[in-house]
Protein backbone atom coordinates (compact mmCIF):
# COMPACT_ATOMS: atom_id res chain seq x y z
CA UNK A 1 0.00 0.00 0.00
CA UNK A 2 2.76 2.38 0.47
CA UNK A 3 3.92 1.65 -2.99
CA UNK A 4 0.75 2.39 -4.35
CA UNK A 5 0.59 5.95 -2.59
CA UNK A 6 4.93 6.38 -3.30
CA UNK A 7 4.74 6.16 -7.32
CA UNK A 8 1.61 8.22 -7.07
CA UNK A 9 3.22 10.85 -4.31
CA UNK A 10 6.47 10.38 -7.05
CA UNK A 11 4.47 11.40 -9.90
CA UNK A 12 2.83 14.49 -8.65
CA UNK A 13 5.96 16.23 -6.97
CA UNK A 14 7.64 15.26 -10.55
CA UNK A 15 5.00 17.13 -12.16
CA UNK A 16 4.40 19.45 -9.65
CA UNK A 17 6.26 22.70 -10.13
CA UNK A 18 8.88 21.43 -12.69
CA UNK A 19 9.83 19.53 -9.68
CA UNK A 20 13.47 18.42 -9.98
CA UNK A 21 14.16 20.74 -13.41
CA UNK A 22 13.37 23.83 -11.37
CA UNK A 23 15.09 22.94 -8.02
CA UNK A 24 18.54 22.02 -10.33
CA UNK A 25 18.57 24.87 -12.68
CA UNK A 26 17.98 27.16 -10.10
CA UNK A 27 21.14 25.64 -8.38
CA UNK A 28 22.61 26.25 -11.85
CA UNK A 29 21.56 29.68 -12.34
CA UNK A 30 22.98 30.81 -8.83
CA UNK A 31 26.59 29.02 -9.78
CA UNK A 32 26.77 31.20 -12.72
CA UNK A 33 26.44 34.38 -10.90
CA UNK A 34 28.28 34.13 -7.78
CA UNK A 35 30.98 34.64 -9.85
CA UNK A 36 29.74 37.48 -11.79
CA UNK A 37 28.63 39.15 -8.66
CA UNK A 38 31.86 38.07 -6.28
CA UNK A 39 34.48 38.52 -8.93
CA UNK A 40 36.29 35.62 -10.81
CA UNK A 41 39.12 34.90 -8.61
CA UNK A 42 39.70 31.40 -8.09
CA UNK A 43 41.40 31.93 -4.95
CA UNK A 44 37.68 33.56 -3.46
CA UNK A 45 35.59 31.92 -5.16
CA UNK A 46 36.86 28.59 -3.70
CA UNK A 47 36.78 29.57 -0.25
CA UNK A 48 32.67 30.50 -0.49
CA UNK A 49 31.86 27.35 -2.91
CA UNK A 50 31.11 25.02 -0.29
CA UNK A 51 28.76 27.43 1.78
CA UNK A 52 27.06 29.00 -1.06
CA UNK A 53 26.28 25.55 -2.77
CA UNK A 54 24.58 24.92 1.21
CA UNK A 55 22.87 28.13 0.90
CA UNK A 56 21.39 27.78 -2.63
CA UNK A 57 20.54 24.23 -1.80
CA UNK A 58 17.96 25.29 1.56
CA UNK A 59 16.87 27.78 -0.97
CA UNK A 60 15.92 25.30 -3.70
CA UNK A 61 14.29 23.10 -1.58
CA UNK A 62 12.02 25.51 -0.55
CA UNK A 63 10.64 26.16 -3.96
CA UNK A 64 8.56 23.44 -4.98
CA UNK A 65 7.49 22.90 -0.92
CA UNK A 66 4.59 25.42 -0.61
CA UNK A 67 2.17 23.18 -2.64
CA UNK A 68 3.83 19.55 -0.88
CA UNK A 69 -0.23 19.24 0.86
CA UNK A 70 -2.02 22.42 -0.54
CA UNK A 71 -3.25 20.88 -3.62
CA UNK A 72 -4.69 18.12 -1.83
CA UNK A 73 -6.04 19.59 0.04
CA UNK A 74 -7.76 21.84 -2.43
CA UNK A 75 -9.10 19.19 -4.52
CA UNK A 76 -10.64 16.91 -1.85
CA UNK A 77 -7.84 14.77 -2.41
CA UNK A 78 -6.74 14.80 1.71
CA UNK A 79 -10.34 14.24 2.50
CA UNK A 80 -9.60 10.85 0.38
CA UNK A 81 -6.08 10.38 2.09
CA UNK A 82 -8.02 10.66 5.68
CA UNK A 83 -10.15 7.55 4.73
CA UNK A 84 -7.41 5.22 3.51
CA UNK A 85 -5.66 2.06 5.40
CA UNK A 86 -2.79 4.41 6.25
CA UNK A 87 -2.72 6.53 9.35
CA UNK A 88 -1.72 10.30 8.16
CA UNK A 89 1.30 10.13 9.96
CA UNK A 90 2.69 7.43 7.05
CA UNK A 91 1.06 9.46 4.43
CA UNK A 92 3.09 12.67 5.48
CA UNK A 93 5.94 10.58 5.38
CA UNK A 94 5.63 9.58 1.79
CA UNK A 95 5.07 12.44 0.64
CA UNK A 96 7.87 13.78 2.32
CA UNK A 97 10.12 11.03 0.82
CA UNK A 98 8.70 11.55 -2.53
CA UNK A 99 9.65 15.10 -2.01
CA UNK A 100 13.11 14.29 -1.27
CA UNK A 101 13.32 11.85 -4.15
CA UNK A 102 12.42 13.63 -6.57
CA UNK A 103 13.91 17.27 -5.67
CA UNK A 104 16.55 16.25 -2.99
CA UNK A 105 18.56 13.34 -4.61
CA UNK A 106 18.91 15.38 -8.04
CA UNK A 107 20.12 18.60 -5.81
CA UNK A 108 22.63 16.07 -3.47
CA UNK A 109 24.20 14.95 -7.00
CA UNK A 110 24.38 19.11 -8.91
CA UNK A 111 25.41 20.01 -5.72
CA UNK A 112 29.03 18.93 -5.93
CA UNK A 113 28.96 19.74 -9.42
CA UNK A 114 28.16 23.35 -8.51
CA UNK A 115 31.08 23.31 -5.69
CA UNK A 116 33.59 22.10 -7.77
CA UNK A 117 32.92 24.71 -10.58
CA UNK A 118 32.98 27.36 -7.97
CA UNK A 119 36.65 25.84 -7.39
CA UNK A 120 36.10 23.50 -4.14
CA UNK A 121 38.84 20.60 -3.61
CA UNK A 122 36.97 17.48 -5.98
CA UNK A 123 38.32 15.66 -3.45
CA UNK A 124 35.43 17.16 -1.41
CA UNK A 125 32.57 15.83 -3.74
CA UNK A 126 31.66 12.61 -1.89
CA UNK A 127 30.93 14.41 1.30
CA UNK A 128 29.52 17.46 -0.08
CA UNK A 129 26.89 14.89 -1.72
CA UNK A 130 26.60 13.03 1.38
CA UNK A 131 25.94 16.13 2.96
CA UNK A 132 23.53 17.86 0.74
CA UNK A 133 21.48 14.50 0.79
CA UNK A 134 21.25 14.15 4.89
CA UNK A 135 20.20 18.14 4.14
CA UNK A 136 17.86 17.62 1.55
CA UNK A 137 16.02 15.14 3.55
CA UNK A 138 16.15 17.64 6.58
CA UNK A 139 14.89 20.02 4.31
CA UNK A 140 12.21 18.02 2.80
CA UNK A 141 10.40 17.17 6.36
CA UNK A 142 10.48 20.48 8.14
CA UNK A 143 9.23 22.50 4.79
CA UNK A 144 6.34 19.47 5.22
CA UNK A 145 5.91 20.50 8.54
CA UNK A 146 5.98 24.00 7.32
CA UNK A 147 3.23 23.28 4.61
CA UNK A 148 1.14 21.36 6.68
CA UNK A 149 0.81 24.10 9.45
CA UNK A 150 0.26 26.75 6.73
CA UNK A 151 -2.73 24.86 5.00
CA UNK A 152 -6.23 27.03 4.81
CA UNK A 153 -4.21 30.29 5.60
CA UNK A 154 -3.95 32.66 2.57
CA UNK A 155 -0.39 33.59 1.60
CA UNK A 156 0.86 30.51 2.88
CA UNK A 157 4.34 30.42 0.91
CA UNK A 158 4.73 33.62 2.98
CA UNK A 159 4.24 31.52 6.17
CA UNK A 160 5.81 28.19 5.64
CA UNK A 161 9.52 30.38 4.72
CA UNK A 162 8.82 32.33 8.33
CA UNK A 163 7.70 29.01 10.26
CA UNK A 164 10.80 27.36 8.21
CA UNK A 165 13.70 29.48 8.10
CA UNK A 166 14.78 29.04 11.34
CA UNK A 167 14.05 25.52 11.16
CA UNK A 168 16.64 25.15 8.25
CA UNK A 169 19.16 26.66 9.83
CA UNK A 170 20.82 23.88 12.01
CA UNK A 171 21.60 21.93 9.36
CA UNK A 172 22.93 24.73 7.09
CA UNK A 173 25.16 25.36 10.11
CA UNK A 174 26.29 21.72 10.67
CA UNK A 175 26.84 21.19 6.81
CA UNK A 176 28.47 23.99 6.15
CA UNK A 177 30.73 23.21 8.93
CA UNK A 178 31.74 19.72 7.58
CA UNK A 179 32.61 20.89 4.18
CA UNK A 180 34.47 23.86 5.30
CA UNK A 181 36.44 21.29 7.78
CA UNK A 182 37.45 19.09 5.22
CA UNK A 183 38.54 21.07 2.91
CA UNK A 184 41.12 22.76 5.39
CA UNK A 185 41.68 19.58 7.40
CA UNK A 186 40.02 19.86 10.15
CA UNK A 187 38.05 17.38 11.68
CA UNK A 188 34.52 17.00 9.50
CA UNK A 189 32.96 13.80 11.13
CA UNK A 190 31.25 15.58 13.90
CA UNK A 191 29.60 18.20 12.06
CA UNK A 192 28.45 15.72 9.97
CA UNK A 193 26.81 13.54 12.68
CA UNK A 194 25.01 16.34 13.72
CA UNK A 195 23.75 16.95 10.53
CA UNK A 196 22.44 13.22 10.15
CA UNK A 197 21.19 13.26 13.51
CA UNK A 198 19.12 16.50 13.03
CA UNK A 199 17.83 14.73 9.62
CA UNK A 200 16.63 11.89 11.23
CA UNK A 201 14.96 13.70 14.17
CA UNK A 202 13.79 15.67 11.60
CA UNK A 203 12.31 12.68 9.97
CA UNK A 204 11.14 11.28 12.67
CA UNK A 205 9.11 13.97 14.74
CA UNK A 206 8.06 16.05 12.03
CA UNK A 207 5.32 13.41 10.34
CA UNK A 208 3.21 13.49 13.68
CA UNK A 209 3.19 17.56 13.24
CA UNK A 210 2.03 17.12 9.43
CA UNK A 211 -0.81 14.93 10.56
CA UNK A 212 -2.18 17.17 13.04
CA UNK A 213 -1.75 20.23 11.28
CA UNK A 214 -3.95 18.33 8.33
CA UNK A 215 -6.34 17.74 10.45
CA UNK A 216 -6.98 20.34 11.99
CA UNK A 217 -6.97 21.95 8.58
CA UNK A 218 -9.61 19.66 7.83
CA UNK A 219 -11.93 19.94 10.39
CA UNK B 1 -17.53 -4.89 7.16
CA UNK B 2 -19.83 -2.23 8.85
CA UNK B 3 -23.61 -3.37 9.64
CA UNK B 4 -25.01 -0.47 11.44
CA UNK B 5 -23.97 3.32 11.83
CA UNK B 6 -25.42 4.88 14.67
CA UNK B 7 -25.25 8.71 15.07
CA UNK B 8 -25.89 9.58 18.85
CA UNK B 9 -26.86 13.12 19.92
CA UNK B 10 -24.68 15.05 17.46
CA UNK B 11 -23.69 18.51 17.95
CA UNK B 12 -21.75 20.03 15.06
CA UNK B 13 -21.21 23.50 14.94
CA UNK B 14 -19.19 25.72 11.83
CA UNK B 15 -17.25 28.88 12.85
CA UNK B 16 -19.83 30.26 15.70
CA UNK B 17 -22.62 28.59 13.88
CA UNK B 18 -24.77 25.98 15.40
CA UNK B 19 -25.69 23.52 12.72
CA UNK B 20 -26.86 20.16 14.58
CA UNK B 21 -27.72 19.93 18.31
CA UNK B 22 -28.75 16.44 19.71
CA UNK B 23 -29.14 15.34 15.99
CA UNK B 24 -29.18 11.10 16.27
CA UNK B 25 -29.71 8.54 13.48
CA UNK B 26 -29.50 5.00 13.04
CA UNK B 27 -28.49 3.44 9.37
CA UNK B 28 -28.52 -0.13 8.77
CA UNK B 29 -27.23 -2.59 6.55
CA UNK B 30 -29.50 -2.43 3.43
CA UNK B 31 -30.90 1.11 4.03
CA UNK B 32 -30.40 4.35 2.39
CA UNK B 33 -31.09 7.57 4.38
CA UNK B 34 -31.13 10.40 2.33
CA UNK B 35 -30.71 13.78 4.31
CA UNK B 36 -32.53 16.98 2.88
CA UNK B 37 -32.57 20.37 3.70
CA UNK B 38 -32.14 23.69 2.76
CA UNK B 39 -28.65 24.94 1.90
CA UNK B 40 -26.07 25.55 5.18
CA UNK B 41 -28.47 22.72 6.99
CA UNK B 42 -25.46 20.91 7.63
CA UNK B 43 -25.93 17.66 5.49
CA UNK B 44 -21.86 18.17 4.18
CA UNK B 45 -21.05 18.79 8.23
CA UNK B 46 -22.70 16.16 8.83
CA UNK B 47 -21.38 13.79 6.56
CA UNK B 48 -17.53 14.69 7.22
CA UNK B 49 -18.70 14.09 10.93
CA UNK B 50 -19.52 10.52 10.30
CA UNK B 51 -16.23 10.34 7.98
CA UNK B 52 -14.55 11.65 11.31
CA UNK B 53 -12.85 14.73 9.17
CA UNK B 54 -14.94 17.11 11.52
CA UNK B 55 -14.43 16.48 15.35
CA UNK B 56 -18.06 16.88 16.90
CA UNK B 57 -18.46 19.36 19.37
CA UNK B 58 -20.15 16.71 21.38
CA UNK B 59 -22.01 13.48 20.74
CA UNK B 60 -20.60 10.29 19.05
CA UNK B 61 -20.40 8.37 15.77
CA UNK B 62 -20.62 4.77 16.36
CA UNK B 63 -19.85 1.26 13.83
CA UNK B 64 -21.36 -1.76 14.35
CA UNK B 65 -19.99 -4.94 12.60
CA UNK B 66 -21.22 -8.37 12.76
CA UNK B 67 -20.00 -9.21 15.97
CA UNK B 68 -19.87 -5.89 18.19
CA UNK B 69 -19.01 -2.56 17.47
CA UNK B 70 -16.10 -1.70 15.36
CA UNK B 71 -13.36 0.75 16.37
CA UNK B 72 -14.48 4.05 14.59
CA UNK B 73 -10.93 4.63 13.61
CA UNK B 74 -11.09 1.15 11.62
CA UNK B 75 -14.54 1.48 10.15
CA UNK B 76 -13.69 4.93 8.65
CA UNK B 77 -10.29 3.42 7.17
CA UNK B 78 -11.35 0.26 5.94
CA UNK B 79 -14.91 0.27 5.81
CA UNK B 80 -16.00 4.32 4.38
CA UNK B 81 -16.06 5.47 1.23
CA UNK B 82 -16.64 9.42 1.54
CA UNK B 83 -18.06 11.12 -1.56
CA UNK B 84 -17.38 14.84 -1.79
CA UNK B 85 -18.29 17.85 -3.96
CA UNK B 86 -14.83 17.78 -4.60
CA UNK B 87 -13.87 14.58 -6.03
CA UNK B 88 -9.73 14.52 -5.17
CA UNK B 89 -9.11 13.81 -9.13
CA UNK B 90 -5.95 15.56 -10.12
CA UNK B 91 -5.98 17.66 -13.06
CA UNK B 92 -2.85 16.96 -14.51
CA UNK B 93 -2.92 12.97 -14.55
CA UNK B 94 -4.39 10.46 -16.70
CA UNK B 95 -8.25 9.48 -15.69
CA UNK B 96 -6.81 5.46 -15.37
CA UNK B 97 -3.81 6.29 -13.06
CA UNK B 98 -6.38 8.09 -10.77
CA UNK B 99 -9.07 5.72 -11.25
CA UNK B 100 -6.36 2.61 -10.28
CA UNK B 101 -4.63 4.79 -7.28
CA UNK B 102 -8.33 5.71 -6.08
CA UNK B 103 -9.14 1.91 -6.22
CA UNK B 104 -6.43 0.55 -4.36
CA UNK B 105 -5.62 2.79 -1.73
CA UNK B 106 -9.40 1.99 -0.79
CA UNK B 107 -9.32 -1.41 -0.99
CA UNK B 108 -9.91 -2.66 -4.25
CA UNK B 109 -7.77 -4.28 -7.33
CA UNK B 110 -6.92 -3.32 -10.67
CA UNK B 111 -9.27 -5.82 -12.14
CA UNK B 112 -12.52 -4.53 -10.12
CA UNK B 113 -11.59 -0.85 -11.80
CA UNK B 114 -11.46 -2.10 -14.87
CA UNK B 115 -15.02 -3.01 -14.48
CA UNK B 116 -16.35 -0.28 -12.86
CA UNK B 117 -14.75 1.77 -15.47
CA UNK B 118 -16.79 -0.37 -18.32
CA UNK B 119 -19.81 -0.68 -15.99
CA UNK B 120 -19.92 3.28 -15.68
CA UNK B 121 -18.69 4.01 -19.39
CA UNK B 122 -15.46 5.22 -18.70
CA UNK B 123 -13.37 2.69 -20.65
CA UNK B 124 -12.60 5.28 -23.27
CA UNK B 125 -12.23 8.35 -21.26
CA UNK B 126 -8.75 6.54 -19.10
CA UNK B 127 -6.27 7.59 -20.92
CA UNK B 128 -7.44 11.38 -21.14
CA UNK B 129 -6.16 14.00 -18.73
CA UNK B 130 -8.84 14.60 -15.81
CA UNK B 131 -8.79 18.29 -17.10
CA UNK B 132 -10.24 17.28 -20.15
CA UNK B 133 -13.43 15.65 -18.58
CA UNK B 134 -16.72 17.23 -17.85
CA UNK B 135 -17.89 18.02 -14.26
CA UNK B 136 -20.43 14.44 -15.35
CA UNK B 137 -17.60 12.52 -15.80
CA UNK B 138 -15.58 13.59 -13.61
CA UNK B 139 -18.47 12.50 -11.02
CA UNK B 140 -18.76 8.82 -13.08
CA UNK B 141 -14.85 8.58 -12.48
CA UNK B 142 -15.23 9.17 -8.89
CA UNK B 143 -18.26 6.87 -8.32
CA UNK B 144 -16.48 4.18 -10.21
CA UNK B 145 -14.46 4.01 -7.34
CA UNK B 146 -17.23 3.25 -5.19
CA UNK B 147 -18.16 0.25 -7.21
CA UNK B 148 -15.15 -1.08 -7.72
CA UNK B 149 -13.58 -1.21 -3.66
CA UNK B 150 -15.83 -3.01 -1.34
CA UNK B 151 -16.45 -1.14 1.71
CA UNK B 152 -19.82 -0.75 3.36
CA UNK B 153 -20.89 2.74 4.02
CA UNK B 154 -21.38 5.05 1.77
CA UNK B 155 -21.39 9.22 2.55
CA UNK B 156 -22.39 10.39 -0.23
CA UNK B 157 -22.49 14.37 -1.11
CA UNK B 158 -24.79 15.01 -4.08
CA UNK B 159 -23.88 12.25 -5.53
CA UNK B 160 -26.21 12.74 -9.17
CA UNK B 161 -25.65 16.79 -9.42
CA UNK B 162 -23.68 16.49 -12.27
CA UNK B 163 -25.04 13.34 -13.96
CA UNK B 164 -27.44 13.02 -16.76
CA UNK B 165 -30.19 10.89 -16.39
CA UNK B 166 -29.19 7.94 -18.15
CA UNK B 167 -25.89 7.82 -15.37
CA UNK B 168 -28.22 8.51 -12.87
CA UNK B 169 -30.54 5.60 -13.43
CA UNK B 170 -27.17 3.99 -13.65
CA UNK B 171 -25.87 4.80 -10.38
CA UNK B 172 -29.32 3.68 -8.74
CA UNK B 173 -28.64 0.50 -9.66
CA UNK B 174 -25.15 0.64 -8.68
CA UNK B 175 -26.68 1.67 -5.57
CA UNK B 176 -29.42 -1.07 -5.19
CA UNK B 177 -26.62 -3.61 -5.89
CA UNK B 178 -24.87 -2.13 -3.10
CA UNK B 179 -27.80 -2.07 -0.53
CA UNK B 180 -28.40 -5.62 -1.88
CA UNK B 181 -24.69 -6.92 -0.79
CA UNK B 182 -25.71 -5.23 2.90
CA UNK B 183 -24.22 -1.90 2.39
CA UNK B 184 -25.23 1.36 4.12
CA UNK B 185 -25.89 4.23 2.05
CA UNK B 186 -25.85 8.02 3.98
CA UNK B 187 -26.52 10.80 1.03
CA UNK B 188 -26.96 14.19 1.18
CA UNK B 189 -29.66 15.25 -1.37
CA UNK B 190 -31.99 17.91 -3.36
CA UNK B 191 -33.18 15.89 -5.90
CA UNK B 192 -34.43 13.00 -4.58
CA UNK B 193 -32.20 9.36 -5.14
CA UNK B 194 -33.66 6.60 -7.56
CA UNK B 195 -34.08 4.58 -5.42
CA UNK B 196 -35.92 3.85 -2.36
CA UNK B 197 -34.38 5.95 0.50
CA UNK B 198 -35.82 6.74 3.87
CA UNK B 199 -35.43 10.75 3.98
CA UNK B 200 -34.22 12.53 6.66
CA UNK B 201 -34.84 16.49 7.16
CA UNK B 202 -32.53 18.70 8.62
CA UNK B 203 -34.06 21.91 9.72
CA UNK B 204 -31.42 24.34 9.35
CA UNK B 205 -30.73 25.79 12.89
CA UNK B 206 -30.64 29.32 12.83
Amino acid sequence: MIGVLLRRELALTWGRGGGAALAVGFLACASVMLPLSLGPEPARLARVAGGVAWVVLALASLLSLERMFERDFEDGALDLLCLGPLPLEIVATVKCLAQWMVVGAPLALATPVAAIALGAKPQAAPLLALAAALGGLAFAFLGGAGAALALASRRGGLLIALIVLPLLTPPVIFGGAAIENFQTGLPWITPLAMLAAYALAAAALTPFAMAAACRNALS
Amino acid sequence: MIIGLRIEGLCLARGERRLLSGFSEMVRAGEAVALTGPNGAGKTTLLRAVAGLIRPESGDVRFDGADGAIEAEDARRFGCHLLGHQDGLKSGRSAGEELDFQVRWTGGTAEAAEAAARRLGLTRLLGLPVRALSAGQRRRLALARLAASPRSLWLLDEPLAPLDSTHRALVGELMVEHLGRGGLILAAVHDPLPIGAREVGLAGAA
